[in-house]
């Protein structure tokens, strides 16, 4: 079986799981300073044993299946969900550049609980909050680890991110929104369609031109299109403003 | 019942929120070119190509019709 480099795994695995590992720590951070922190613990806990037994079903159902239609199938479904990450990086980094993420909390509990026993409320949202953002996270890391022959180094890289941004956010709760998450998703958006584009096409059972290099060639000419398409969204904006 | 009704509607509903997104014209695009990949290699005419152009066409149309400054 053909498998795709350690490094390129590493990275974009890496990468799409720190965009959604962002958002799970806001959410469960977020609930823990309003809320108390011993509930959300236990809810963002009971959310990673749910996760780990999601990704363990999903790593073991797909591993069954031969590469070439898995290439196809996860091809399909990674270009589909790029090319959405894609689009999106591109319109948000456009009009608002390196911003960061928005500074409002989770917004659905603003008291903290004082009462014997389990906070149902900050265990269910921080739980949610883990399930949710962690699904994601763990969708992404299994179909393109399996995909690329290469899931232990997909899990090294989505756990990392996880472990890093979790500890981030628990230390470094300002800074956590700081981070530029729109470009990140336009650099997540860029590899994941990469890979999509070369492993769905690759699973048509089409040869490209020097074999894996091609994903290289693929991500400059994405990294381009994007550069191209940006700067249209701006000349559009100022066009309009410049007509007003 | 209605607990159980309510989460087999809700996980496709998530599945296709999480990976088709807010246009679905991008995966039918895909789709599309998929298929016309597979006849191009059937037919052993070189379609690597395809791909990429579709994708690269099928974002800028979805960006102009959904995103484009009002």
């Amino acid at each position: 079986m053909v498998s795709t480099g350690l490094v390129p795994v590493l990275i974009t695995t890496f990468l799409a799981s720190a965009v959604e590992a962002v958002e799970m720590v806001a959410i469960v951070v977020g609930v823990g300073a309003t809320r108390g922190w011993r509930s959300t613990i236990f809810g963002a806990v009971s959310g990673f044993a749910t996760l780990a037994v999601v990704v363990l079903i999903l790593g073991v159902a797909l591993s069954q299946i031969p590469i070439g239609p898995l290439r196809l199938v996860i091809g399909f479904l990674l270009l589909v969900f790029g090319l959405q990450w894609f689009r999106k990086g591109i319109v948000r980094v456009a009009a608002q550049g390196f911003a960061g993420m928005a500074a409002a909390g989770p917004g659905e509990a603003d008291e903290e609980w004082k009462g014997p026993g389990v906070d149902w409320t900050a265990w269910f949202l921080a739980w949610k909050g883990v399930v949710l953002e962690g699904l994601e996270i763990a969708i992404i890391v299994v179909s393109f680890g399996v995909a690329a022959n290469n899931l232990g180094a997909a899990a090294v890289g989505g756990v990392s991110a996880l472990a890093i941004f979790l500890a981030a956010g628990f230390l470094l709760q300002r800074p956590l929104r700081m981070i530029p998450r729109s470009f990140l998703q336009l650099i997540v958006g860029t590899l994941l369609t990469s890979f999509g584009t070369f492993w769905a096409v690759e699973g048509l059972g089409v040869d490209w031109p020097a074999s894996d290099g091609a994903i290289v060639v693929l991500i400059a000419v994405y990294a381009v299109t994007a550069l191209l398409y940006i700067a249209r969204q701006r000349r559009g904006t100022t066009a309009l403003r410049v007509a007003a | 019942m209605a607990r159980i009704w309510s989460w087999i509607i809700a996980v496709p509903r998530f599945l296709y929120a999480f990976i088709v997104g807010d246009d679905w014209t991008v995966a039918v695009a895909v789709v599309a070119g998929l298929v016309v990949t597979a006849v191009l290699n059937a037919n052993h005419i070189v379609a690597w190509w395809l791909m990429p152009i579709v994708a690269i066409v099928a974002t800028g149309v979805s960006i102009q019709r959904n995103y484009a400054p009002k």
